[in-house]
């Protein structure tokens, strides 16, 4: 079953995914860090190895607004962007999950800009995390390859028919060699079947898709797409499950590490879960009770799982790679601190945020954070920190 | 290659009127007396509904799709305002690499994007540009042409016409309304090499209903910008609609031509022209405008024609009578 790894650029493991799901249309406008995704599936399909359709769209909208159409008339279709590219795409992303089309996207993070940068951070995604997309996050290169090909099946499933993204940290991640074992394609087939869109563009049986929503139909529109977002948490479980019948590889909705007996729990996101593990072994030689919880899938937030992860905390330091201006508090820590408000026993929860625009994050880092999390907690204060800022 | 000009296609005459039901149905909220719903209407009978749709956000969507109510009976989708010509890529792109996978219909089918001319000179023009430089095989873009922004209350576009008084461009002490000219589309649509450019107008049903059965057997991009009286925006009579249409025509203002492989076709010429001043004084856009104005228009117009003469005079191809 498990094959050799080899060692690939992460970034063309992502496209061999798509290789091996049989993606039809490919449509994407090249940005750094997501360029080496695209250019790999150019020449899988000038080279006959994946018989798709590249579309050399013009921008990112017209990326987004190509996938939505080629989505919508049946054709499995894939797209990957970065940061200002991401934000060009804004107006569609919010369509395209009410439109119910299954785009599968990898988004290379980014920081975006002002100032302009090319490096890693979570701030691309972040600002479209209300958009109602599917949004996994790969902590490495064999994540990155096996959850591209768990989203193309996720985002078909008739009962999520939605758009699925899956979030690469740019560089850090995108642009390493990893150990990665590559499926066969026979393989895959057997773990994605065909898709069988819920509605398209059927000449035999038409619709109309994209109406316009009344006063009388906007909320339960709406409402209907959460609804499907929400209930998408048990078909991403069944997708993980079934990965690892036939890949042997365990995937869950939030992960965890050394947590059982720990005091003070990291909760991370992404690449740096791998150095903040190295970092709590460090510690735990230490004596100290840390561990790590990250979370995978963002949305739809795994609140019973997450909950359960942390429960034996008394510290919970939440770690953000992106900074919301004008509210004291980055968005993953907005979002736990609003999930455990009302539970009558908490931990006590401090946010930190770090390595924006491709600021290093390193072992001292997690160091650092976990000695500020067990720090008594001042009445009336929220505990944030802006690591390593220059003041 | 192929070419366009040789490319055979059914044309639409008196006898060959398609007949049975429109692929539009009956029902839509448009204004009373448009010309944009019913140039809409022809072209999708011309073409039936063997087709798939893409629609930009605008008067003929908003008044075609409220939910739970469609006046489409092929296969439609509306995304956004400005994206419409991109949309339109991927759903071509989809349906022409499943016919080759097996997975679709096995023949050609084309998929028409309609858009105003907000959503086609303005803010869509990067998206249909986008389309048009990467020859979709079966693209066609619609460019209903009303000269503003009509859906959200009479606003400028850059297809507004030298003189028109909109909500955004409005006449007063200072202003004599729009102050620049109608953005060539035709020949920036013909400028990307496509194989296909053509105007028409509802007025003239037979050569409007010809043309996009034209544009759907070429292979390759297709461009028709197609001239639609707004009653609303205009300041018309509701009866005027072909009325105004034709006389868009006699006065040269809007020349009926076709571009095949670069080669400008005058469809219609119109040597005894009706003074500009007869179209104008009909439309209340037009009130405050003065005889020197007119003038200044008249010119306008007639240099216009004569330069359309001239391309189609570069390359002789065999004119076809619009009817």
């Amino acid at each position: 079953m498990a094959g050799k790894p080899i060692g690939l650029e992460v970034s063309l493991a992502v496209a061999e995914a798509v290789r091996l799901c049989d993606a039809d249309v490919v449509a994407a406008y090249p940005i750094t860090p997501q360029t080496h995704i695209v250019e790999h599936l150019s020449e899988l399909v000038a080279d006959g190895k994946l018989d798709a359709a590249y579309i050399p769209v013009e921008s990112e909208q017209s990326a987004m607004s190509s996938c939505i159409g080629s989505a919508a008339a049946g054709a499995r279709t894939f797209t990957a962007t970065s940061s200002q590219g991401l934000a060009l795409m804004n107006e569609m992303l919010y369509i395209a999950p009410v439109l119910r089309t299954p785009v599968v996207m990898a988004i290379v993070n980014r920081a975006l800009s002002a100032p302009i940068n090319i490096w890693n951070d979570h701030s691309d995604i972040m600002s479209v995390r209300d958009a109602g997309w599917v949004a996994v996050f790969a902590e490495n290169g064999q994540e990155s390859l096996d959850l591209t090909v768990m989203a193309f099946r996720i985002a078909e499933d008739p009962r999520v028919s939605l758009p699925v993204s899956v979030n690469i940290d740019g560089f850090t991640l995108s642009h390493f060699i990893e150990p990665v074992v590559l499926p066969e394609p026979g393989e895959v087939a057997g773990y994605l079947p065909p898709f069988r869109p819920l509605v398209k563009l059927d000449i035999a049986k038409p619709v109309s898709i994209g109406l316009l929503g009344t006063p009388e139909s906007y909320t339960e529109a709406r409402k209907a797409t959460d609804d499907v977002l929400l209930a998408s948490k048990a078909v991403v479980s069944e997708a993980f499950a079934d990965f690892r019948k036939h890949f042997g590889r365990e995937y869950n909705l939030v992960e965890t590490y050394l947590t059982e007996d720990a005091e003070t729990i990291l909760v991370t996101m992404g690449s740096i879960s791998e150095t903040a593990m190295t970092a709590v072994d460090e510690m735990r030689a230490e004596g100290v009770k840390v561990g790590v919880v990250r979370i995978r899938l963002w949305r739809p937030f795994p609140v019973e799982e997450f909950k359960a992860a942390i429960r034996p905390a008394k510290n919970l330091a939440v770690i953000d790679r992106h900074m919301v201006l004008g509210v004291p508090d980055g968005p993953v820590a907005l979002e736990v601190k609003s999930l455990l408000y009302a539970d009558p026993v908490r931990p006590a929860i401090s946010n930190y945020v770090l390595g924006l625009g491709g600021r290093d994050v390193t072992r001292d880092d997690f160091k650092h954070i976990t000695k500020r999390a067990q720090e008594p907690e001042a009445p009336g204060r929220p505990r944030f920190e802006l690591v390593g800022v220059w003041e | 290659m192929t070419n366009a000009a040789k490319t055979p296609y059914e044309k639409v005459t008196a006898k060959t009127f398609p007949k049975g039901p429109d692929a539009l149905a009956p029902g839509h909220r448009a204004c009373q007396g448009c010309g944009e719903v019913l140039a809409l209407r022809l072209l999708l009978k011309a073409l039936g509904t063997d087709m798939i749709a893409v629609s930009a956000t605008g008067c003929m969507e908003v008044c075609t799709a409220p939910f739970p109510q469609s006046s489409w009976r092929m296969p439609w989708i509306h995304v956004a305002f400005e994206n419409a010509a991109a949309v339109a890529s991927g759903v071509e792109a989809a349906v022409d690499i499943l016919r080759r996978k097996g997975r679709g219909p096995d023949r050609r089918i084309p998929v028409v994007a309609v858009a105003g001319d907000g959503g086609t000179a303005d803010i869509g023009i990067q998206a249909l540009s986008g389309a048009l430089e990467r020859g979709h095989k079966d693209f066609i873009y619609v460019c209903l042409d009303n000269e503003a922004y009509m859906n959200t209350g009479i606003q400028r576009s850059s297809e507004t016409p030298f003189g028109a008084s909109t909500t955004t461009s409005p006449s007063g002490a200072k202003s004599k309304g729009q102050s620049t000219w109608k953005k060539d589309m035709p020949a920036i649509a013909a400028a990307h090499g496509i194989p296909y450019v053509a105007t028409a107008n509802p007025a003239f049903h037979l050569d409007l209903m010809s043309k996009i059965r034209r544009a759907a057997a070429i292979e390759g991009p297709a461009y028709i910008h197609v001239y639609a009286s707004c009653p609303t925006g205009w300041r018309i009579k509701p009866e005027l609609a072909v009325a105004i249409g034709k006389l868009a025509v006699n006065t040269r203002i809007f020349p009926l031509y076709e571009v095949l492989d670069g080669r400008y076709v005058l469809n219609r010429r119109v040597d005894k022209p009706v003074p500009v001043a007869d179209y104008i004084k009909q439309q209340g856009r037009f009130r405050h405008l003065k005889d020197d104005d007119i003038a200044i228009i008249q010119a306008r117009v007639d240099e216009e024609y004569e330069r359309i003469v001239k391309l189609a005079d570069v390359f002789p191809v065999e004119a076809q009578e619009a009817s």
